[in-house]
Parts: C-alpha cells; sequence; structure tokens
C-alpha cells in the first residue's frame, strides 16, 4: 500500500495538451509486464525518447528544471482511453502524487485513487492560470479540498469521500469488502434465481 | 411506482450493499472476464494476502491482446512478439489452473477477442452485471447487460469478494431516429455521436442508445455501437433488450437453461416510459454518412466525403501536424499506406461480409497491406465455411488468426513510422498503432474501399449496386 497523504507541496510538470490518452502515459508495448515495479521509466516514453530510443531534447519532464516535481498539470480529460492501471503504476513509479486537470477521465481516475495518485479536478479558469506557468510551486491539501499558489491562486476540489478516506488514513477498499462477506453471501442466496447458480 | 430505466434497474438489481454519504455501494458482478494483460498482478495480490477466487464459476479468461495472429512455426511454436509476451501468457494459463478458471486457451475452438466470445458463447446475456480488465467491455451492454472496464486492483477486488464498490453514474440517453442511408453502418453512427458529444462528452454517464435507427441495428452492430460508448468517455453504453437480442441468443451454449422464464424476465428490463435520464442527445440518422477520424482524438469524426478542416485550437494544430491533413483538402486524397479490419469492435461476421462484398473480385492496391483479423475462432470458422476468406485472400489481404492484433499492436501487428492505416478499430491514440502511426478510424466497407482504392475511399463507390445493376 501507498503512504498516506494529507497534504503535498511541490513544483509542477505542465503536459497542457488536451485528451492525454493512457497511451501516451505508457506505450502498449509496455504491458507485456507481470508485476507492477519499474514502470517509471516507460511513463510518457515516446514523448522523452527519440526513435533511437535516445532521451528526446525537448522533454517536458526530464530537465533538471523539472527534477523531484510531484504534481503534473495536464489539459482537460486526462488519461482517456484504456483501463490500464499501467498508467498510474508509471506515473507514481516515476514520482508523480498528483495529477492536476479540469478534467480527469473515470476510469484513469478510479485507478489512480488505488495507487496513491491524487486526482485534482479543479474550474477551468485556475487550470488555466497554472499551464501557463509550469514549475510553479503548489500546496494541494487533500483534507480541506484546496489547491493554492502564491497568494493568487486558490481553487476548490472533491475527492470522492471513500477514497479520500482512503488517501487520508492509508485504508484499503478490498479490506473494507472482504468485511461484507456476509452480505456478499447472503446476496447471493436471495438472487440465486435471478443471477443463475 | 417510479419510472426507472434500463440502468437504475440493472443498477438496483446488484446493489449488496446501498451507496452512503461516506462509501460507494456494494455491486454484485455477475461475469467476470479476464485476459493475459490486466490479471496477473490482481492474481499476484490474491496470492500475498492469502485470498482465494470467490466464485471461479463467475469468471472466465481467455487470451487475446499479447497472441500472435500468425500460425505456429515449424517447430509448432507460436510467434511471439517478445519472450516478455510469452510469459504473460502463460502467467494467465497457470493463474486460471491454479484458481480452478474456465480459460478458453490457444487452440480452444472458443478462444477470442474478450469482448467478441462473450456474447458468442451466451455468457452475455441481458440483465447481468460484467466487467472485465478492458475498456471495452462496455460491448456487452449491447445486450441490455451493466457491463464496464475496471483497472487491476479492481480485478483483484472481483476475484476475491466478486463485488466492486461503486457509486452510481449519471444517465444519459443517445436517441438516434431515422433511417440509416445505404453504405453508412454501426460504426459510422458511434463516428457520428463521438463527434457530436465529444470525447470526453459521456464522462461520469452511463449511455443508453434508443430510437428506431438503434433498434433497426443488428446484434453486431449494437455491439460496435456500445463498445464506442467508452470512447466518448462513457464507460457504460447500453441498448435495452428485444426480440432482435433473444432471437441472437437462443440456442448459443450457455444461455440458461430455462429459456422462457429468462426471456421473460428480460422483457421487464427496458426502460419504463417516462423514465428520467440526466442528460439527453437526439441525432439524426437519416443524416449519418459514411465517417472517418482525421485526428488523434475520436471525436475528430466526419463524413468520408469532406475536407480536413481548419485547425482552430493548438490541439487541432498539433493533430494536424501529426496526421499531415492539409486544411480544406479532400479526405479522399489521403494515401494509405495500411488497412486493419478486426478488434472488438468491427471483427464479427456481418463486419467481415461488409468488407469482403466491397473486396469481392477487386485487389487491394499496389504498396497498400490489408490484414483481416477475425475476432473469435468461431468468427474464421464461419467466415471460412461462407468462403470470405478466399474474398480476402484473392484481393491480396491477409488471413489471420484471431486476436487483438493491430487494434493496440501488443503481439507485433504494427505500422511503421509516418504509415497511414484505414483501420476498423476504436482508437486513433498516437503511437497506438506503433510509434508515428497515424490512424483513421472507418467501419469495415469504408477501411475495405480504402485498401482497394489505395487513399481514403467512399465506399458507397464500391457497393455492389454500383458495378452490377440488379437482374430484374
Ligand atoms: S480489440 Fe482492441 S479494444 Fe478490443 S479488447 Fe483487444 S485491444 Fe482492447
Amino acid at each position: 500500500m501507498f503512504e498516506p497523504m494529507r497534504t503535498l507541496t511541490s513544483g509542477t510538470i505542465v503536459l497542457a495538451r488536451a485528451n492525454i490518452d493512457t497511451d501516451q502515459i505508457i506505450p502498449a508495448r509496455y504491458l507485456t509486464t507481470t508485476s507492477r515495479e519499474g514502470l517509471g521509466k516507460h511513463a510518457f516514453h515516446d514523448w522523452r525518447y527519440d526513435e533511437a530510443g535516445a532521451p528526446a531534447e525537448d522533454s517536458p519532464l526530464d530537465g533538471p528544471e523539472h527534477k523531484g516535481h510531484a504534481i503534473l498539470v495536464a489539459g482537460p480529460n486526462f488519461g482517456c482511453g484504456s483501463s490500464r492501471e499501467h498508467a498510474p503504476w508509471a506515473l507514481v513509479d516515476f514520482g508523480f502524487r498528483a495529477v492536476v486537470s479540469s478534467d480527469i477521465a473515470d476510469i484513469f481516475k478510479s485507478n489512480a485513487l488505488k495507487n496513491g495518485l491524487l486526482p485534482v479536478e479543479i474550474d477551468a479558469e485556475t487550470h488555466a492560470r497554472l499551464l501557463e506557468c509550469p514549475g510553479r510551486e503548489v500546496t494541494i491539501d487533500l483534507e480541506a479540498g484546496v489547491l493554492t499558489s502564491g497568494n493568487d491562486i486558490e481553487a476548490h476540489f472533491t475527492v470522492e469521500p471513500f477514497a479520500k478516506k482512503c488517501l487520508l488514513e492509508g485504508n484499503d477498499p478490498l479490506g473494507f469488502l472482504t468485511d461484507r462477506m456476509d452480505a456478499i453471501t447472503a446476496y447471493e442466496k436471495d438472487h440465486a434465481k435471478e443471477i443463475g447458480a | 411506482m417510479m419510472a426507472k430505466s434500463l440502468f437504475d434497474k440493472l443498477w438496483e438489481r446488484h446493489v449488496v450493499v446501498p451507496e452512503t454519504g461516506d462509501s460507494p455501494a456494494v455491486l454484485y458482478i455477475d461475469l467476470h472476464l479476464i485476459h493475459e494483460v490486466t490479471s496477473p498482478q490482481a492474481f499476484s495480490v490474491l496470492e500475498e494476502r492469502g485470498l482465494a477466487v470467490r466464485r471461479p464459476d463467475r469468471t472466465k479468461a481467455t487470451l487475446d491482446h499479447s497472441t500472435p495472429t500468425l500460425k505456429a512455426g515449424a517447430d509448432g511454436r507460436l510467434p511471439y512478439a517478445t519472450a516478455q509476451a510469452e510469459k504473460q501468457v502463460e502467467r494467465l494459463i497457470a493463474n486460471t489452473k491454479a484458481h480452478g478458471i474456465e480459460l478458453f486457451g490457444i487452440g480452444d475452438p472458443r478462444r477470442g477477442i474478450v469482448h467478441v466470445i462473450g456474447p458468442e458463447l451466451g455468457l452475455t446475456q441481458p440483465g447481468k452485471t460484467i466487467v472485465c480488465g478492458d475498456s471495452h467491455t462496455s460491448t456487452h451492454g449491447a445486450f441490455g447487460a451493466l457491463a464496464f472496464g475496471i483497472g487491476t486492483t479492481e480485478v483483484g477486488h472481483v476475484l476475491a469478494t466478486q463485488c466492486l464498490l461503486q457509486r452510481k453514474p449519471r444517465s444519459m440517453r443517445v436517441t438516434v431516429e431515422g433511417e440509416l442511408p445505404p453504405g453508412s453502418g454501426a460504426k459510422d453512427m458511434a463516428l457520428a455521436i463521438i463527434a457530436e458529444i465529444g470525447a470526453d462528452g459521456g464522462q461520469g454517464y452511463a449511455l443508453e442508445f434508443a430510437g428506431s435507427a438503434v433498434r433497426a441495428l443488428s446484434m453486431e452492430g449494437r455491439m460496435t455501437l456500445c463498445n464506442m460508448a467508452i470512447e466518448a468517455g462513457a464507460r457504460v453504453g447500453m441498448v435495452a433488450p428485444d426480440e432482435t437480442t433473444f432471437d441472437w441468443l437462443k440456442g448459443r451454449d450457455r444461455v440458461p437453461a430455462d429459456w422462457d422464464a429468462a426471456v421473460s424476465d428480460w422483457r421487464t428490463l427496458p426502460s419504463d416510459e417516462g423514465a428520467r435520464f440526466d442528460k439527453e442527445v437526439v441525432l439524426n440518422g437519416s443524416a449519418v454518412a459514411p465517417m472517418i477520424t482525421y485526428g488523434v482524438s475520436p471525436d475528430a469524426a466526419a463524413p468520408v466525403t469532406g475536407n480536413a478542416p481548419r485547425a482552430e485550437t493548438a490541439e487541432a494544430r498539433h493533430a494536424a501536424d501529426y496526421m499531415k491533413f492539409a486544411e480544406g483538402r479532400p479526405f479522399t486524397e489521403q494515401a494509405v499506406d495500411r488497412v486493419f479490419i478486426g478488434s472488438c469492435t468491427n471483427s464479427r461476421l456481418s463486419d467481415l461480409r461488409e468488407a469482403a462484398a466491397v473486396m469481392r473480385g477487386r485487389t487491394v492496391a499496389s504498396g497498400v497491406t490489408a490484414l483481416v483479423v477475425p475476432g473469435s475462432e468461431a468468427v474464421r470458422r464461419d467466415a471460412e465455411a461462407e468462403g470470405l476468406h478466399i474474398i480476402f485472400l484473392n484481393a491480396g489481404a491477409e488471413w489471420r488468426e484471431p486476436g487483438c492484433s493491430m487494434c493496440i499492436g501488443m503481439n507485433g501487428d504494427i505500422g511503421q513510422p509516418g504509415e497511414l492505416v484505414v483501420s476498423t478499430s476504436n482508437r486513433n491514440f498516437i503511437g497506438r498503432q506503433g510509434k508515428g502511426v497515424r490512424t483513421v478510424l472507418a467501419g469495415p466497407a469504408t477501411a475495405a474501399a480504402s485498401a482497394i482504392a489505395g487513399h481514403i475511399a467512399d465506399p458507397r463507390d464500391y457497393l455492389d449496386a454500383a458495378r452490377e445493376p440488379e437482374h430484374v
């Protein structure tokens, strides 16, 4: 399990493009792994390396000025496309702890929350301002649901309450489900006809 | 009684523990489909925690994503793209064996793409909740099932508990009235809808497709439509079950033994008159032309007869640069390098018939590679029984073994940098079909016509009526 998270203060890395899909976040050719580990090197692979596999000069993710930045600010509809959990695995392994956008795709959001990567959806205006200033130091207060930066940026966001609790306290959704085995067994008994044997 | 939608009814039936402010609903899952790519880490979690698979009988596995579409070599070995791909396949075989899960594996006559075989075997049924670690699980909604894609952590949850923690999404009804014109099919309808509501227009919603144009679709067409729901951002796409659904399912291997009782239950599922939706969208089906995409997001879709639009935003300019579609030029001027007919969107028998109708007696343009990949072993057998493979082979196309193939390129079926691929799959994302590959999404007839023409082509120019006037 991941570390509980309350607040996060870090510089940002900005990828302003809209509709950044999971094939950009981690190309399918890296999905043949049977492990969750070590995928950070493949994060945004085709944006960071040229055809020959050499580091791309203009990579927005690799310059020394981005070192240690744990907040990704991305264009709208971030994480659209496939359900591959390899996407948040790769981002977390790369060093990200939060993704900020005006609009984050559903399955990605759900996957991110299960891996200690906080999806932060904020209003379009604040989002646009953050997109304009890569590297800016941003503080995300999960408990309060507030993102701030300097004196002039403040935006509110919500996280599904259960997922929020899991993030804050390091709770485990699978444990929540296994604690309800009796209810599940009762459901199966009651619905045996409808749902088949 | 409050009027309920199909979605409301499916949801209510499966709530084990209701949703509260603090916690999502515990939702029961009737059928869990798994494949080699998104399951190994879930089985590892089970092992780490010492948990068993709760309902191996409700879990079905297939091999599709990393599997080669070329036949085994003389040594009997399948030509896997990488050793890791082969290892992934071996892992699923081992995991299913260890946990007593039925696997439709290599050599099994029932194997195929997960979203093709579920319906084919009759595992997919109206009223069921169906999940899979694959976003195109929405396909199964064509039968009036509540079906959606999940991540690997959730695959683990379902393996261990047969349940998921879910908040109920909002609902949207997309109504398409009228009759699709000749030459247009379900894929064109899907692309027209996505162009209308946007790649994130369905975000947070469960979609129900309704209206006379949707009712008129075959089950294959409905599957194509629901398959593409996720390309509009919606995890769920559904069509209410009706006679078309029941006729299609009847007699299939895994349908309920008490068929009549099942059908009478399924008849209660369609949305009640006056059911409320959070959002309504209406489209005119008779205006749906054969569509293609010209950008790098599925909502960049337009009629094949159109011209590349002016790129107004930074996004659109980036897409236009990548696709090399010059503003104002007709789409049909774009030369094609490769054509892919396959994927869980368009690899069923009716899709192959559509493509074959265009390719019959014609030849793939020189310099164009055309790949036809049936969605399952069953589709392959049926297509071969009709001689469709001969039509493709005579035209100069390749006829491959079933699998996901160029839809995702994990098995090594990819294009070369810079190539333009007209593809019947579902995603035109940058690099999806190989690094630097430019993907144009289209229906099977348009893809086949483009293979013959050597450039993006209007399938209506290749319909039989155009070359062989009917004998009256
Ligand atoms: S054909 Fe493509 S979209 Fe369908 S299951 Fe395979 S990879 Fe996923």
